[in-house]
């Protein structure tokens, strides 16, 4: 028997997101149940350092600021490929969401009167923080943005904001179920129902069924081989609802890469550590961003700066390492001790641990490294998922479409709840009015479905070995879907992944696959995260221009004639690669297509006639 | 970096009837920069797939993968193997609840935790979307954020005198979380709520004072202090609610 847990909101997913969510539904009166693969304080928001944006304007560096301003930044940032509409919600309630973080707990960093000095570009500045403005939520700088705006607690923003929400939830009754991972989302073909679960700690399925159920499972960076992101960001939640066959994955190939990786372990150290006044250097200890990006230096955009990056490791000037291949430096050694072991000790810490260095008189080796997916599940401003009812997405999971092609920094944390505290609302909307009937016989099908695939994994005759299988893919994604890209290898990385599907029908396991058995449990999820892995490589094949993130060298130019649109991804049962629609990129322009003011690159405008 | 480790792993997978407590090892090639995430994973990618371990964000972050290595409790992926002997023993942290190998239930023990502690801001002041953040001393939030960052990790409770003995200790953690919360100015718990929660054998009467909590915690959170501080402040509570309670009869 398989046991059948019922309730009225099903959020896979107790990362900001997800808590956000199910605290409006739960205090609305409904009955929550959040799953999460680990406990709730250390989903993947935990890790989140920097800050959040919203435009407080409160620190003197950030005067003046508006959410009119925060809207033209995003915008920019995405390279126009966001959903305005969504943007400027975002940026309306941003604000609001800190003031309530505040309210509930989170001990955000606050404005200190009087005088005091930062830094940028490696030189010092005086500034003097309104006496007036004293106690308020303060601000530090971040990349893309025309006022500092990145709200913070330190360098532990995530940590400090997740464990206050998560407290919060607590509070307000809602439930977490942990060790407990959704491995397939049950559907009548209009309506999703709730999901087949495995549980992490005896390996038994067990069936969730819920009036409504939200996708907010975070990020997939682990189908890279170098990111910065948590071992379990695997995708589980987007790849279920591929396999529905009717959801739609939104611009799946806009995938950021973050400057700073830290070399060979690519964990992330924060965007602060520039915001701050840090700089990049090169082999020969010179600063070079200034070079290339006049304006904004170091604090381009994050597509920017790792292109730059490696455009000027390619011309020679990176740091030859023992690991095989080039890095550069981040140098914060100017910003000093108390700023150091106050504002960035997670970053002091992990340079002590991992990288046995001290930040404050060596300089830190980085390199671009895979961060942060701008596509996932795609939802219409409400958060409702394309293609099926009852269910909504929110967060790193989701594409909302705040991000278009490029996120900024200390935009997605925000993201997160302040998605999370709208879509909430609009789940209460949906759950007032919704009744729960639950088809035995579907739900019966999907158990069945799982149970096969566990008993053949378990006692089948295939021989792939399940480890392997996951290397070769990414090592695909890596070698073709990068920071740059071009048909010849674009081509190469979709032949690969297809020959990784075909074979991943044959594996099996070479341990006895019980209990929470790990193996089993990497068998289950490697062909979801392939199909993921297949939707970006071959919607980067099929974007014949440069946008954000997405470079390609054969089509250098942003064309917002042929490609000012957003892709949407279906998987249909048994084919061997996605079906690509299109959509436009945003219903209405508050901010017409233009220049974003750093990175170069051409614009073939919407006006131009075909060549 | 031609060191030859051994891996001495507690193994037992309580849902696989035919498996009972033992040690294995392991043995695997040293490389530079080597930590235990590199290890345990190796292990299971090229030895043993059946190994159960935890680990999440591999960074020192989340709290998720602490062990007891060479009978230290302590986070296995900020762990280099150059700090260690070649000889290396990693046993499931003792306290929580065994899942299999080396990964334990610390999830559910910091839940229930949480709620008996009531980890959350309790204030009758209602939330004003419309009006300007309260405000707050820069010195005060960085004050909360000192506690605040505990992990969650459990190492503190593994290396507890009072928790081997009674598994209802709240434990260091629960007792600097709620130092946390006396802190903060904006939590309107008065010292008999506080007291009503933790002055008690399962609370801060309970702690010996040993500090192996402080020795070992992985985020290096002054819990001593912490401790101190509030065995001071119950301790001086009870005294005056005594007092008075004697007055009254
Ligand atoms: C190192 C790092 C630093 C960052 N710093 C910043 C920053 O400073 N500012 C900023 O704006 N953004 C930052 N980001 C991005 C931001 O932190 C994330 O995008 C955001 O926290 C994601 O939150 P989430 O709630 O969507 O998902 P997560 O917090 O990742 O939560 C996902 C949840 O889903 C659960 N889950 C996953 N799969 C399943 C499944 N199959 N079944 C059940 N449950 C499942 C997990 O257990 C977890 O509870 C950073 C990201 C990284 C990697
Ligand atoms: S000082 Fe108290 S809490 Fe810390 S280890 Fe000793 S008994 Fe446990
Ligand atoms: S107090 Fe320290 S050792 Fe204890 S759970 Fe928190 S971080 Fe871990
Ligand atoms: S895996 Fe997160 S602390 Fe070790």
């Amino acid at each position: 028997m398989v046991e059948t847990i019922y309730t009225d909101l099903l959020c896979l997913g107790a990362g900001l997101a997800g808590e956000r969510v199910a605290i409006e539904a739960a205090g609305a009166g409904f009955d929550v149940i959040c799953l999460s693969i680990v406990h709730s304080k250390r989903s993947h928001s935990s890790a989140a350092q920097g800050g959040m944006q919203a435009a407080l304007g409160n620190s003197v560096m950030g005067e003046g600021d508006s959410p009119d301003i925060h809207f033209q930044d995003t915008v920019k940032g995405s390279d126009w490929g966001c959903d305005q509409e969504v943007a400027r919600i975002f940026v309306d309630t941003a604000p609001i969401v800190m003031r309530e973080l505040a309210y509930w707990g989170v001990p955000w960093n606050r404005v200190v009167g009087g005088k005091g000095s930062y830094y940028k570009g490696g030189q010092k500045f005086e500034k003097v923080e309104d006496a007036a403005k004293e106690g308020l939520i303060t601000s530090r700088n971040f990349g893309g943005t025309a006022k500092w705006r990145t709200c913070y607690t330190s360098d532990g923003t995530g940590h400090a904001v997740l464990y206050t929400m998560d407290n919060r939830a607590t509070q307000m009754g809602v439930k977490v179920h942990d060790r407990i991972e959704a491995i397939a989302m049950i559907h009548d073909g209009e309506t999703c129902q709730g999901v087949v679960a495995r549980c992490l700690r005896t390996g038994k399925l067990r069936v969730y069924l819920a009036k409504a159920t939200l996708v907010a499972t975070g990020g997939y960076g682990r189908i890279y081989k170098n990111t910065t992101n948590a071992v379990i960001c695997e995708g589980g939640g987007q790849s279920i609802a591929l396999d529905t066959g009717l959801v739609p994955l939104g611009n799946m190939e806009a995938i950021q890469f973050h400057p700073t990786g830290i070399v060979p372990t690519d964990i992330l150290v924060t965007e602060g550590c520039r915001g701050d006044g840090g700089t990049l250097l090169d082999k020969n200890e010179d600063r070079f961003m200034p070079q290339y990006e006049p304006e904004k230096a170091e604090l381009a955009s994050r597509d920017v700066v790792s292109r730059r990056m490696i455009e000027h490791i390619r011309k020679g000037f990176g740091v030859k390492n023992s690991y095989g291949d080039d890095n550069l430096w981040l140098d914060i050694r100017h910003l000093g001790e108390a700023h150091i072991r106050t504002k960035l000790r997670e970053v002091d810490e992990i340079c002590q641990n991992f990288l046995g260095i001290d930040p404050l008189h060596q300089l830190i080796p980085v390199r671009p490294t895979h961060h942060y997916s701008m596509g996932g599940v795609r939802t219409n401003k409400d958060g409702a998922a394309y293609g099926l009812k009852g269910l909504f997405a929110a967060g790193e999971a989701a594409c909302w479409d705040l991000h278009g092609f490029n996120r900024l920094g200390g935009n997605s944390l925000a993201e997160t709840v302040v998605a999370g505290k709208i879509i909430g609302g609009k789940v209460v909307e949906y759950l007032k009015g919704a009744s729960a009937t639950f088809n035995t016989a579907i739900v019966d099908g999907f158990i069945k479905k799982e149970q096969a695939r566990i008993s053949a994994l378990i006692h089948g005759s295939g021989k792939e070995n399940v480890f392997e299988l996951r290397t070769m893919m990414q090592d695909a994604l890596m070698a073709g879907v990068g920071i740059f890209r071009n048909e010849k290898d674009l081509e190469k990385a979709v032949r690969t992944i297809q020959e990784v599907q075909e074979r991943a029908k044959n594996i099996g396991l070479k341990s006895n696959g019980l209990g929470a058995n790990p193996e089993l449990g990497l068998a289950l999820k490697l062909p979801g995260m392939v199909r993921l892995a297949q939707c970006v490589a071959y919607g980067a094949l099929q974007r014949r221009e440069s946008r954000g993130c997405h470079a390609r060298e054969d089509y250098p130019a942003r064309n917002d004639r042929d490609w000012l649109t957003r892709t949407l991804a279906t998987w249909d049962e048994g084919a061997d690669l996605p079906t690509l629609n299109y959509e436009a990129a945003t219903p209405t322009f508050e901010l017409p297509p233009g220049e974003r003011g750093y990175g170069g690159g051409k614009i073939i405008s919407a006006d131009e006639s075909e060549a | 970096m031609d060191r030859m480790l051994t891996i001495h792993v507690f193994r037992y997978n309580p849902q696989d009837p035919d498996s009972t407590p033992h040690m294995q090892s392991y043995y695997i090639d040293e490389t530079e920069s080597m930590t235990l995430f590199i290890v345990l994973n190796r292990i299971r990618e090229e030895q043993d797939p059946s190994l159960q371990f935890d680990f999440c964000c591999r960074a020192g972050i989340c709290g998720q993968c602490a062990m007891v290595i060479n009978g230290r409790p302590n986070l296995a992926c900020k762990t280099k193997t150059k700090d260690l002997p070649s000889q290396i023993t990693l046993l499931p942290l003792p306290f929580f609840k065994l899942i299999g190998d080396l990964s334990v239930d610390t999830g559910t023990w910091f839940r229930e935790m949480n709620t008996r502690v009531e980890s959350w801001i309790h204030t009758q002041k209602e939330f004003d979307p419309a009006a300007e953040e309260e405000r707050m001393d820069n010195d005060t939030a960085e004050k909360i954020y000192e506690l605040d960052r505990c992990v969650e990790c459990g190492c503190c409770l593994a290396a507890c005198g009072t928790a081997r003995m009674r598994e209802d200790f709240l434990g260091a953690a629960a007792l600097n979380r709620i130092a946390r919360f006396v802190l903060d100015p904006r939590d309107q718990r008065q010292e008999k709520d506080f007291f009503e929660i933790i002055g008690n054998d399962q609370g801060i009467f309970g702690c010996m004072g040993l500090l192996g909590c402080e020795d070992v915690c992985p985020k290096n959170l002054p819990l001593q202090d912490q401790l101190g501080y509030l065995r001071r402040k119950m301790g001086i509570y009870a005294l005056k609610n005594l007092r008075s309670t004697k007055k009254t009869c």
